[in-house]
């Protein structure tokens, strides 16, 4: 069947789909890399001594690339502080920064099950999302995988996954209590719903965009399976498969806050809820911002790793 | 003549959401060993159809495909591909690449040491030992073409088909690969298949031509026997009379009775 459309565009003159798997990730991915690098060697190769140009040079470029950013942060800030400073229920900037300071001085204090420092909150929601996250990746991308190359099972499959991703993952919440008779499971079940369909829905689509053409080598060299998936499919997946997880890993730390918010214990989502019963808003405010830069770092720490696998692959 | 591959009253219908499509109806051909085919015709007549018959990547509707006295009843290593755009795994080497098709077809009967020699006399065939480590993205598309030459070569097949290899090259790399692939057939007395839609490729390399009228529907029009003593050289050929009236049987073949047929069909 495929390969009859294949001999089609062949013969149209047409090009054929092998360099279009490339674009959506390299030029993003690994295009800009080895001109920093480029760059670097040019500024650390020149002597900094007689002209001193180079490193004003390169302090002006960094001043064009950090200006934008910083001046927005300072400009919501300033809009903070304006909407704040004849005081009310929330807090301005000044308190916020106070507090976390305070509050980021012993980030790992102990006091009882309910009382425990930011640090702890924090990396207990990592670890929840971890173990979700891992687990649906562990199902997630066989299954995409085998939904990708049987067309059959991918027919059976499909509707069902259409009918439940839209779901929101607390409604699965009262079920995994209802299951594992405790919080803390259920919570990370939750993560685990959530995070799955991206990654069978990516993987699936990578693996159904994998090149007629290298099907094709597969087929006239007449590899086994084993090879077909180490050699081709795999590789050929793998931007795909990585776009998935990064996905996953986004709504998963989105929907852990909730999660927690309702199952309790330790973790960021609870503390925020913990902090609000006890009305310091200005810890709520800090919590959006440790909330916001862990879920960047994660995220960059998933592009970081992304790139450096397809170079490898590519 | 002694028949290697024979194509016997085949013809490929394609079902499309217009209906059927005829590509290619009663294609008669037998290659012998040894033999240097070119499938010559405008684009869109079903040479590469052809092709991909003869490698087993599609099956025919009618007729039957035989090759060393066997069905052709699927893609296999003994005819191996050369295809279009190369086709090298972008994130294999040179002599990964080549490797993964000499593991495939000897590892049965050979060791390690013995694949990697093979897989390193094939790249030294087309030339590339230097590049051998360097990744398919690093390296020109004539070099490119050369290490799915070379891909094909190494599995020593009974036929090599190759799919307008080198179509996506400029004119000065491809007159190179031409004279390269020369050598190799005359070395290595390789049965080719190659589709093309350059005349004087046809004429320099093959043995026979074979033009295929329009499609669709498309059949053999014309096979021109190309009587040039081996080894060719593209330089003396140029003003060969032999040479020049091959070139003008296969232009007047696609310009004048060929010619019309699109506009008929449109």
């Amino acid at each position: 069947m495929h390969s009859g459309s294949a001999t089609l565009d062949v013969d149209f003159g047409q090009e054929s789909p092998v360099d279009r798997r490339t674009t959506p990730l390299q030029p993003s991915a690994a295009a800009p890399a080895p001109v920093q690098e480029k760059t670097m060697e040019k500024a650390l190769s020149v002597p900094p001594a007689p002209t001193g140009i180079p490193f004003a040079e390169r302090l002006a470029t960094f001043g064009r690339a950090a200006l934008p950013p910083v001046l927005g942060l300072l400009v919501l800030i300033g809009i903070w502080h304006v909407a704040t400073h004849k005081g009310g229920a929330i807090p301005g900037p000044a308190q916020v920064w106070e507090a976390a300071v305070a509050l980021f001085s012993d980030p790992f204090y102990r006091n009882g099950p309910n009382d425990q420092g930011i640090g702890w909150n924090v990396l207990s929601s990592l670890q929840r999302v971890g173990v979700g996250f891992g687990f649906a990746a562990l199902v997630g991308i066989p299954l995409g995988f085998i939904l990708g190359r049987s067309a059959f099972l991918s027919a059976m499959v499909n509707p069902i996954i259409s009918l439940l991703r839209p779901v929101s993952p607390l409604a699965w919440l009262p079920i995994g209590l209802l299951v594992f008779k405790k919080a803390d499971p259920a919570a990370t079940y939750t993560i685990f719903i959530c995070s799955i369909w991206p990654m069978i829905m990516n993987t699936a689509q990578g693996v159904q965009r994998v090149p007629q053409d290298y099907l094709n080598v597969a087929r006239v060299l007449a590899l086994s399976e084993w090879k077909v998936v180490t050699k081709i499919l795999f590789p050929a997946v793998l931007p795909y498969m990585l776009t998935g997880i990064r996905l996953s890993i986004g709504t998963a730390w989105l929907v852990i806050v909730a999660a927690e918010m309702l199952t309790g214990g330790v973790g960021i989502g609870f503390w925020v809820w913990d902090e609000w019963n006890n009305l310091k808003v200005e810890h709520i405010i800090i919590a959006i911002f440790v909330i916001g830069i862990v879920g960047l770092i994660l995220e960059q720490a998933l592009i970081l790793l992304a790139k450096k696998l397809t170079k490898e692959a590519s | 003549m002694e028949k290697f591959v024979s194509i016997e009253k085949v013809g490929q219908t394609f079902t499309t959401k217009k209906g059927k499509f005829v590509a290619l109806r009663d294609i008669d051909l037998n290659i012998a060993q040894g033999e240097f085919i070119a499938l010559i015709g405008h684009s869109g007549c079903g040479k590469s159809t052809l092709l991909n018959l003869i490698a087993g990547l599609t099956r025919p509707t009618d007729g039957v495909l035989l090759c060393d006295g066997r069905e052709i009843a699927g893609p296999g290593p003994e005819r191996a591909v050369v295809f279009q755009n190369h086709s090298l795994l972008p994130w294999l080497t040179c002599f990964e690449n080549i490797y993964l098709a000499v593991e495939r077809v000897f590892s049965a009967k050979e060791g390690k040491a013995k694949l990697k020699a093979r897989t390193q006399a094939a790249i030294e065939l087309v030339g590339l030992a230097h590049a051998a480590h360097k990744y398919p993205n690093e390296i020109s598309g004539g070099m490119k073409q050369r290490v799915g030459i070379a891909r094909a070569l190494s599995m020593e097949p009974k036929v090599l088909l190759m799919d307008e290899p080198f179509g996506a090259l400029d004119a000065l790399t491809r007159a190179k690969l031409q004279d390269e692939l020369m050598k190799i057939c005359e070395k290595t007395r390789a049965t080719v298949v190659m589709v093309t839609h350059d005349v004087d490729e046809a004429v320099l390399l093959s043995d026979r031509i074979v033009m295929l009228t329009n499609g669709p529907a498309a059949t053999i029009g014309e096979i021109l026997t190309v009587d040039l003593p081996r080894p060719r050289n593209r330089l003396t050929l140029a003003n060969d009379p032999a040479y020049i009236a091959a070139r003008a049987a296969v232009l007047a073949f696609l310009y004048e009775k060929q010619a019309h047929v699109e506009k008929e069909a449109a």
